[in-house]
């Protein structure tokens, strides 16, 4: 079962819960929930949580949910983090760096191509470095930012794991990077919108991937 | 006590609501104006003073980004530039 935590303010919590429909069984998390036994995997999703005020994701870190989740991360449970959930989990430490306002302080909203690095974890081993991925960015504060030498430690550490084609990065993010895991590799947090993308019909199945590791592998267990 | 938090963009980081400010400037009329950074300002009122640091550590101010600085009221000089 995947749990998709829903905050006063998010709006990708229903496209997210039907994109980890097609891959497994999924439900919503409310923010006051704090018992999340029986939760393979968990996704924070995009949208506004709190009207993002202070900065984004500022407060929706505080909440009961997340308090939750980063015990479930610190055990190794699979996070996924999708452009405002990335900015929280960046917020709450889970993720290293943070997001800035858009270089072009407008907000953008198009299909941009992601190519994937060489990233471990749950979430690498389902693509492969080098891949390209077709998914779509909207977003008004999406520009990664960590300082140099940090980026050096996350590159050579292999915990950046997607940057945006070149010549496509729309926010003016560092190095191009649109997307992090961290140490362990279980937690990943991206800008673009893998939920928006898994049906061919609107585009791009691309997004698939990401969910596919939130589902507990039989093997593995 | 009353408080004043400032919360400025770090040295470096890329301010693009500076600059779109400053782009904004000359023809307004305004010629000679360099390096505009907007940051923020909040008022509280605190029973603690000394926990305000930390608060600015957990809260208002993401240190990886923004610096920040702490203004009592009782120390801000008169004429409102102790900020």
């Amino acid at each position: 079962m995947i749990g998709v935590l829903q905050f006063p303010g998010s709006c990708d919590e229903r496209d997210a819960l039907q994109a980890c429909e097609r891959v497994g069984e999924a439900r919503l998390v409310w923010h006051e929930e704090t018992d999340l036994a029986g939760l393979d995997g968990i996704v924070v999703p995009g949208g506004f949580s709190y009207g993002d005020y202070l900065r984004a994701g500022a407060i929706a870190r505080f909440s009961p949910a997340m308090e939750a989740v980063a015990r479930f991360a610190a055990e190794g449970g699979p996070v996924l983090g999708i452009c405002n959930g990335f900015q929280v989990l960046c917020e709450a430490g889970l993720l290293p760096g943070a997001l800035l306002p858009n270089e072009g302080l407008r907000f953008i909203c198009r299909q941009v191509t992601l190519v994937a690095e060489d990233f471990g974890g749950p979430f690498g081993s389902g693509i492969s470095a080098g891949q390209s991925l077709s998914i779509p960015v909207k977003h008004m504060s999406g520009r990664y930012f960590a300082p140099d030498e940090r980026v050096d430690e996350l590159e050579s550490a292999g915990q950046v794991a997607f940057r945006y084609a070149a010549g496509e990065n729309p926010n003016g993010s560092v190095r191009d990077i649109a997307g992090v895991t961290n140490e362990a590799g279980n937690v990943i947090g991206l800008m673009p919108h893998p939920e928006h993308a898994v049906d061919p019909l609107t585009g791009s199945a691309d997004g698939l991937a990401l969910f596919r590791a939130l589902v507990r592998q039989p093997a593995a267990a | 006590m009353r408080a004043k938090v400032l919360i400025r963009p770090k040295q470096g980081i890329l301010d693009p609501q500076g600059k779109a400010v400053e782009r904004a400037l000359p023809a307004l009329g305004f010629e000679g104006i360099h390096d505009v950074r907007v940051g923020r300002l909040v008022e509280l009122e605190t029973d603690d003073p000394a926990k305000l640091d930390s608060l600015c550590e957990k809260l208002l101010a993401n240190p990886l980004i923004e610096d920040f600085e702490v203004v009592l009221e009782d120390e801000a000089s008169p004429n409102g530039s102790g900020a």
